[in-house]
């Protein structure tokens, strides 16, 4: 469904993709881990075309969409949740979701909706407040589920445990399970909290200073004793 | 307001050490700034530049500022008795001692009286039993109330608004012996100067609105918004000058040329982002300024541009006699048409004034209405987060030229008005101040709301229209204003933000309900 061959991606003059080939087949959840800076967030931005890719090809259901705008890439499908979160804080629950679904068929609106809140209902019970009151754990289930009202087929999630409490960081796994195997959605998920997202994870790929250096099964990885070494200590 | 009144229990220690401690660091502060700015003077005399010295000034504003700082320290000691009879007294001696300067003797006096307020705002909240966390609930209750009556405001802003040039007319009807008889006031309300002193704010509402698109939507920092304005008056001048366009004709072409520019502005700084962006518009409202300094054909430079047409109706022109073939003066229209009326230059001005209005109407149902609109919540998405706005699929470029399109056709609309309105323009009306000036009113106003922004407007610009009499301290008012509002209320005038709900999906009303349970709840 997905293929990325020889991609490098600048920042200026700093390379922070140095070639990455990997591959994501339909209805698959795939994880990319790594250290911080090894690119895991760039490679998300590249695919997206936020920060386009400068040498190498991405493409997509057969399409290349390596220099494609980003609005362009949504409409295909692909959607994509920021790392950090970045909700629209003044704006208010609903307006977040309405944001969502800009590149959407209106029709499907109110469909959409029922969807996400049926996934989130913490999300239903906060509908009026505003996105800035929210929790860090509410917060990331509204980035989610802004990036689920484009009803995507692919789903491109930037750290979704990010600073959230051990319950909480269930709760949004269980969620993408659920979105993957309920709804069909082929997710990319880069995490730091590899245990999670390799138990979670069909195959995973570990990212080190933007190189691809393992790649395999989630359970594969999770017993790999350098992955275990690197990630995974302590990291209960 | 200081925190420690606030909180009323713990009581503050009462240690005369630290007084004494304080009272000393005001006083050798007070002296450092007072030795170059009261008591050293340069003076000219018979053509010689001498120093004076005011001995006598220095000692009675240290005095002044020592005493007063002594019923502040008092009054966040919770001293309130002592504080407020050290008021009485500062206003008392303001008021009837004679000091060597009348500033000198204002100051005391208004010393005195805020003393006075705060002291007794004091001892009436501990006898009341009010605590801070009372007078923080009050405070949610207000902005609730406010929140929810503005649309009940500024409709009786809007109606008033309207009425303006005909206020004392309409009074005069209803109430024909308001104030006993003496009617000068209400006879003033609707006088030429004060019409002339809406127009002007009117223009200046036109102009920060046009900006609130950019700088209060989109979120962009744009200084040089004046390149628009000027862009506005000196198309509508040259079109009318060179193919002897009138008003009505010049006006949406002058938007037009307007909209070109923002767009021509636009496309450059689309990849800038916070300070750097700031910096380019700085520089592009310096150069439509030099430019029109500089192209002496079409500009006519420093001497601008003269006798650009005053707006008319048709063939009805606001002048005396109507100069040209086949045209008539609205007073013979009027009385041929209706009833008998006499000239006056008052007919011309209500004229404007209804002009800049409808204007100023129609700018504000079209942002209210594309504020609703996926380009309005857009430019709110951009504003609040970049990457996320893109990251959904929302096309960056195309979102903030549209504001800069339609921010900069307000400005040019604004600015055809004023060309129309003055008959002269020159490059010394599209200096950088006024960027500023634009700027202040819309952060003052609150970044984003209407009523808040024309608010702003009303009090920065009608201030010192209002304080004439002060002469070279009427800009000083202007500033006081900006300091006493960001004091004040720090996020602007009227900040608050009203969800636009009708994106798509019937949901709007189920939230005004929701708002409304959640105000009378609080």
């Amino acid at each position: 469904m997905l293929e990325f061959k020889d991609v490098q991606t600048f920042y200026g003059s700093i390379q922070a993709l140095k070639g990455i080939s990997l591959t994501v087949e339909k209805g698959e959840i795939v994880t990319l881990i790594g250290a911080n800076g090894a690119g895991k967030t760039t490679l998300l931005m590249t695919m997206s075309g936020i920060t386009p890719a400068s040498i190498g090809t991405i493409t997509y259901k057969g399409e290349d969409i390596t220099k494609m705008r980003t609005d362009m890439i949504v409409r295909k499908g692909i959607a994509h949740s920021p790392e950090g979160r970045r909700i629209f804080s003044k704006m208010t629950v609903f307006e977040n979701l309405q944001m969502g679904a800009m590149t959407n068929d209106p029709a499907r609106f109110d469909e959409n909706l029922d969807y996400v809140f049926e996934l989130f209902p913490r999300l239903k019970e906060r509908e009026w407040q505003l996105g800035g009151t929210l929790s860090g754990g509410e917060q990331q289930m509204l980035a989610m589920g802004r990036s689920l009202m484009s009803n995507p087929e692919f789903l491109l999630l930037d750290e979704p445990s990010l600073g959230l409490a051990p319950l909480v960081i269930r709760d949004i796994f269980r969620a993408i399970k659920q979105i993957n195997e309920e709804h069909g959605v082929t997710v990319l998920l880069v995490e730091q909290n590899a245990n999670h997202a390799l138990k979670l994870a069909h195959r995973g790929y570990v990212l080190v200073t933007g190189n691809i250096v393992l790649s395999g099964t989630g359970q594969e990885l999770l017993t790999n004793p350098e992955v275990q070494a690197a990630y995974l200590e302590g990291g209960h | 307001m200081s925190d420690t009144i606030t909180n009323l229990p713990p009581k503050p220690e009462f240690n005369l050490q630290a007084i004494a401690k304080e009272m000393a660091i005001t006083f050798v502060v007070g002296l450092g700034l007072m030795i170059p700015m009261v008591l050293l003077r340069a003076n000219d005399v018979n053509g010689k530049l001498v120093i004076e010295r005011h001995w006598q000034e220095l000692f009675f504003a240290l005095v002044l500022l020592v005493v007063g700082r002594l019923g502040l320290i008092l009054l966040d000691k919770h001293k309130a008795l002592p504080a407020l009879i050290i008021g009485v007294v500062m206003a008392i001696a303001g008021y009837s001692i004679h000091f060597p300067t009348e500033l000198l003797e204002v100051f005391t006096l208004a010393a005195g009286v805020i003393l006075i307020i705060r002291a007794v705002l004091f001892l009436w909240r501990e006898y009341k039993g009010i605590t801070a966390n009372d007078r923080e609930n009050a405070k949610k209750r207000r902005e609730k109330l406010l929140e929810n009556s503005t649309g009940y405001i500024s409709a009786i802003v809007i109606i008033i608004a309207g009425l303006l040039p005909f206020l004392s007319d309409i009074l005069q009807l209803l109430l024909p012996d308001f104030l006993g008889g003496d009617s000068s006031f209400i006879a003033n309300m609707s006088g030429r100067y004060v019409v002339d002193t809406a127009i002007l704010i009117l223009t200046y509402v036109l102009l920060a609105w046009g900006l609130n698109i950019v700088v209060g939507y989109a979120g962009l920092l744009d200084l040089g918004f004046v390149a628009f304005y000027a862009v506005g008056s000196y198309s509508f001048a040259i079109l009318a000058r060179d193919f002897n366009l009138g008003f009505w004709t010049a006006l949406p072409l002058a938007g037009a040329f307007s909209m070109l520019s923002g767009l021509v502005l636009g496309f450059p700084v689309l990849k800038l982002r916070g300070d750097y962006f700031a910096i380019v518009t700085l520089g592009f409202g310096e150069i439509v300024r030099l430019l029109l300094l500089n192209l002496y054909e079409l500009t006519g430079g420093p001497d601008g541009i003269n006798g650009i047409p005053r707006p008319g109706i048709g063939n009805i022109v606001f002048s005396k006699r109507a100069k040209e073939e086949g045209t008539q003066t609205f007073t013979e229209f009027f009385s041929t048409n209706f009833w008998e009326i006499t000239y006056s230059s008052n007919h011309r001005v209500i004229f404007l004034y209804y002009i800049v209005f409808i204007l100023c109407m129609l700018v504000a149902i079209f942002t209210i209405r594309i504020r609703q609109q996926p380009l309005g919540r857009a430019w709110e998405a951009l504003r609040e987060n970049e990457v996320a706005a893109a990251s959904l699929g929302i096309n960056r470029t195309n979102i903030k030229l549209a504001a800069f399109a339609i921010s900069a056709t307000w400005g040019g609309f604004a600015g055809a008005f004023f060309a129309s309105r003055q008959g002269f323009i020159s490059p010394e009306s599209y200096t950088f101040i006024e960027s500023a000036i634009i700027l202040a009113i819309v952060v003052m106003g609150g970044m984003g709301n209407l009523m808040g922004i024309a608010l702003a407007a009303a009090i920065l610009i009608g201030l010192p229209e209002l304080f004439r009499d002060l002469e070279e301290y009427r800009m000083a008012t202007f500033g006081f204003g900006l300091v006493l509002i960001m004091i004040w209320r720090p996020t602007g005038l009227i900040s608050f933000r009203d969800p636009t709900v009708l994106l798509f999906g019937k949901k709007k009303k189920k939230a005004d309900e929701e708002k409304l349970a959640e105000g009378a709840g609080s």
